[in-house]
């Protein structure tokens, strides 16, 4: 029972920090990482990270997300 | 106690509901000078529309609106209202005639308020090409209602291109005309959310201009539906059952946009089961699938249209989704609201 | 064809008996069947729906006192989703929500602080409920409000612990399960080494496992060919989230609010140690004291299986009420009303037309007999 999500910190600071989900953003506590800073990829879960990532280690998850989705044309 | 001032107050009192003076200055006020035209304007008891052509059979539908917030990314309860019924006329092939519209306002609405609505209202029956040509106000007392709801019946004409159910086959195209859950995801992040800042905006839109398009390119569509409340997995299950065929969905083919798809894993709703209030299903003959594709496509509201499944030639009247892992499953109908989960 | 589903294929051929496997985690009990990855499972490998649901494990008292709490005169009751239409032996949130009861759903613990502060003369509640994963944030939202001295802030904890619930079930003389998925996101919290003494100490072998469905069907084709060539190791196949060790400062969080304690499972009974409980120095968020609400009374639903379901005992369609008294619209018991519930997931998804096997509703357990495995080539026709 765990959704979570990669998510980009736009903002980050004092535990209190901004993530991005391709545009939208969200207030999101890094109280359970607190190394994270500005431009890092975390997991986010409940409004909460839960763990750094590596920038690749999130792009591939995308691609799993978004597997096989070769079609072209998603998007605004 | 109904107010004996003139109607310069900023909010809505009960007595703009009364039928007396203050409903007059309300709509002359606020409602005319948006919404007016020669038959609103009359001011009669009933709209007399003018005569249908020859073939023309008159094509009756209606819908109430009550979503909060009244404002949200991408539209409003305003151009909720006529969208929806425009389109509820289009996907039976009906060209919108005019639109009556019933506004019940809840006591304390700001005067503002409802104007920005009005405001929306015009805007959208001037870009589908439709009249509001009565319409009624009622006024509620504080704690009731929700601020505004609005029900909207529509007429329009229908002439003889005849869409339904019962004329889908096996080896028919399923087509979707864009992005899905653009609009149930607005809405959700809105009422519930309202911590995140949303990219996402509802696609809110009259289709009655592209599905007039669609029918006139061709003569292959057998059947339209706008996939609102339950989603597109909730029409296709419909139209599986109500056919008794089987239908297969591509879960790779079906376009979501990523901000969408990103903040649906994020609160765990399935972007198959929320809401469209800009998009039309439609079942076409496999010869016609290529024209109404170019017809969709060259609509800016059907840009990212394409082919998504089909109706099978064999199986129980179901409809099941073949997934980009290659498995599948049943798609059903949701049971309830779309909620943030943990899970 | 994936390349996973391929090698489970190919590792499934070489088995000399069927296997089950069991995943603990509700959203891999959801992700596998909206992906349709049951459907494409060999012949001889099983994946089972253990007590992963969280709402579906928790107790039937615990689930009537959060709704009493939410029934309280001015009391504002705030939950995450999943529980909103559970029932209890009278109605659900949702019911005392169109009743009157003030309940909201958050998408973080901290909105119900939030809430708290916003309305400092009504009394906010939040359910605790979850696994590892999501008691840090339980944790955070006490912490939270004693930094502002909150006092109009509890928590109805019903937390449990992943572990001890699979050594009572790995412990348990009839278990017919020959290898485990583990819940990658608890791994994070708690790291991989966690899931070790299932291989060491209870001889099966695990995959700790990410939650898209190409991930569970990798580590699915893991678990089988760890069967096939005999290994039995704890393996994780998460790595980009899960460390050895985990997120030491949610367990240090975890650590410093609460304290296990016995719990009771719908299904397991009361398993010791197995719970979250408020420590004596943050007791004074813990609303079962607050409002006095006394120890749960658990009532059993006659004829709900549930207890058994989540424990891999019985599978939803051995349980009479299963698509007749008990449907997602009219749900009995829990593990029909969660979104993650075994029973749900049955229902809506298993019922599908799978022409390769076609759907054999009275049991996908093998009898014991080994066919000649089937190769799952998605799409039949």
């Amino acid at each position: 029972m765990c959704l979570a999500v990669p998510a980009r910190l736009v903002e980050c600071r004092d535990n209190a920090a901004v993530a991005d989900l391709h545009g939208n953003r969200v207030n999101i506590s890094t109280l359970l990482v607190p190394t994270a800073k500005i431009g890092d990829w975390v997991l986010l879960h409940a409004g909460f990270a839960i763990q750094l990532l590596s920038e690749q280690e999130a792009q591939e998850t995308f691609a799993v997300m978004n597997d096989l989705r070769a079609v072209a044309g998603e998007g605004p | 106690m109904a107010s004996e001032q003139p109607f310069t107050g900023s909010k809505i009192s009960l007595a703009h509901g009364g039928g007396g003076q203050l409903t007059d200055e309300l709509i002359s006020q606020c409602v005319l000078p948006r919404l007016g035209n020669s038959i609103l304007s009359d001011l009669l008891d009933s709209a007399i529309l003018p005569l249908l052509a020859a073939g023309e059979k008159p094509t009756l539908t209606i819908d109430s609106y009550v979503v909060q917030p009244l404002f949200f990314p991408g539209g409003d309860i305003g151009r909720l209202c006529v969208s929806g019924t425009v389109n509820d006329l289009a996907v039976c092939g009906a060209r919108p005639l005019g639109i009556a519209l019933s506004l019940i306002l809840t006591e304390g609405l700001p005067k503002s308020t409802l104007e920005k609505v009005l405001d929306s209202t015009a805007a959208t029956a001037k870009e589908a090409g439709v009249r509001i040509v009565t319409g009624d106000t009622k006024v509620v007392g504080h704690g009731q209602g929700d601020g505004i709801y609005i029900t909207t019946a529509g007429i329009g004409a229908t002439a003889c291109y005849k869409l339904h159910p019962d004329l889908i086959e096996p080896g028919d195209a399923i087509i979707i005309s864009g992005n899905i859950a653009d609009h149930g995801m607005a809405v959700m992040l809105a009422r519930q959310l309202p911590q995140v800042q949303s990219a996402i905006a509802s696609d809110v839109a009259p289709l009655n201009q592209m599905i007039a398009s669609l029918l006139q390119a061709t003569a292959g569509v057998k059947f339209l539906r706008d996939p609102t409340r339950g989603g597109l997995a909730g029409v296709c299950a419909d139209l599986a059952s109500r056919t008794g065929r089987h239908i297969t969905l591509e879960e790779n083919l079906i376009p979501v946009d990523p901000r969408t798809r990103h903040v649906a894993e994020m609160l765990g709703a399935d972007p198959l089961d929320v809401a469209n209030e800009g998009k039309v299903l439609a079942v076409v003959r496999p010869g016609a699938v290529q024209a109404a594709l170019a017809a969709l496509q060259a609509d800016p509201h059907g840009v990212n249209a394409r082919v998504i499944g089909q109706v099978d030639a064999t199986g129980e009247g179901v409809c099941e989704l073949h997934s980009t892992l290659g498995g599948r499953r049943i798609l059903l109908k949701a049971y309830g609201e779309q909620l943030p989960r943990i899970c | 064809m994936n390349d996973s589903i391929q090698r489970l294929n190919a590792a499934a051929a070489r088995l000399t008996r069927p296997v089950k496997f069991m995943e603990v985690c509700g959203t891999h009990t959801m992700s596998a069947f909206r992906s349709g990855l049951h459907s494409l499972m060999p012949a001889n490998v099983t994946l089972l729906s253990g007590p992963g649901c969280p709402v579906c494990v928790t107790s039937q008292g615990d689930i009537d006192q959060l709704i009493d709490v939410a029934r309280k005169p001015g009391m504002i009751l705030c939950t995450y989703g999943d529980m909103i239409r559970v029932v209890g032996s009278a109605g659900s949130l949702e019911q005392a929500r169109a009743e009157g009861a003030d309940v909201r759903v958050v998408y973080s613990s901290l909105d119900a602080v939030k809430l708290a502060v916003e309305n400092p003369t009504r009394q906010v509640v939040f359910a605790a409920v979850g696994f590892e994963t999501t008691s840090p944030a339980s944790a955070a939202a006490v912490l939270h409000a004693d930094r502002l001295f909150l006092s109009n802030f509890t928590i109805l904890t019903s937390h449990k612990l992943v572990m001890p619930a699979m050594r009572a079930l790995l412990s348990a003389d009839d278990l017919q399960v020959d290898g485990f998925l583990c819940p990658g996101h608890v791994a994070v919290i708690l790291g991989a080494a966690t899931f070790d003494p299932i291989a060491t100490e209870y001889h099966k072998p695990c995959v700790i496992a990410g939650f898209e469905p190409l991930q569970i069907a990798a580590a699915l084709a893991r678990l089988t060919e760890m069967i096939a060539d005999s290994i039995c190791r704890s393996e994780n196949f998460y790595s980009e989230a899960v460390t050895e060790t985990g997120n030491r400062a949610a367990q240090e969080l975890i650590a410093k609010i609460f304290r296990t304690d016995a719990s009771y499972w719908r299904g397991l009974a009361l398993l010791p140690d197995s719970g979250l409980v408020l420590r004596d120095q943050y007791r004074r968020y813990d609303a079962r004291l607050r409002f006095q609400l006394g120890k749960p009374v658990d009532r059993e639903i006659p004829g709900c299986l549930c207890g058994d379901v989540i424990t891999g005992r019985a599978t939803p369609i051995d349980c009479r009420l299963f698509g007749s008294a008990c449907t997602p619209a009219r749900a009995i018991g829990p593990c029909m009303v969660s979104s993650e519930g075994t029973c749900q997931a049955w229902f809506k998804y298993k019922r599908a037309v799978n022409r390769r096997s076609p759907l054999n509703l009275k049991s996908e357990i093998s009898d014991g007999t080994l066919p000649a495995p089937v190769p799952a080539e998605g799409r039949a026709s």
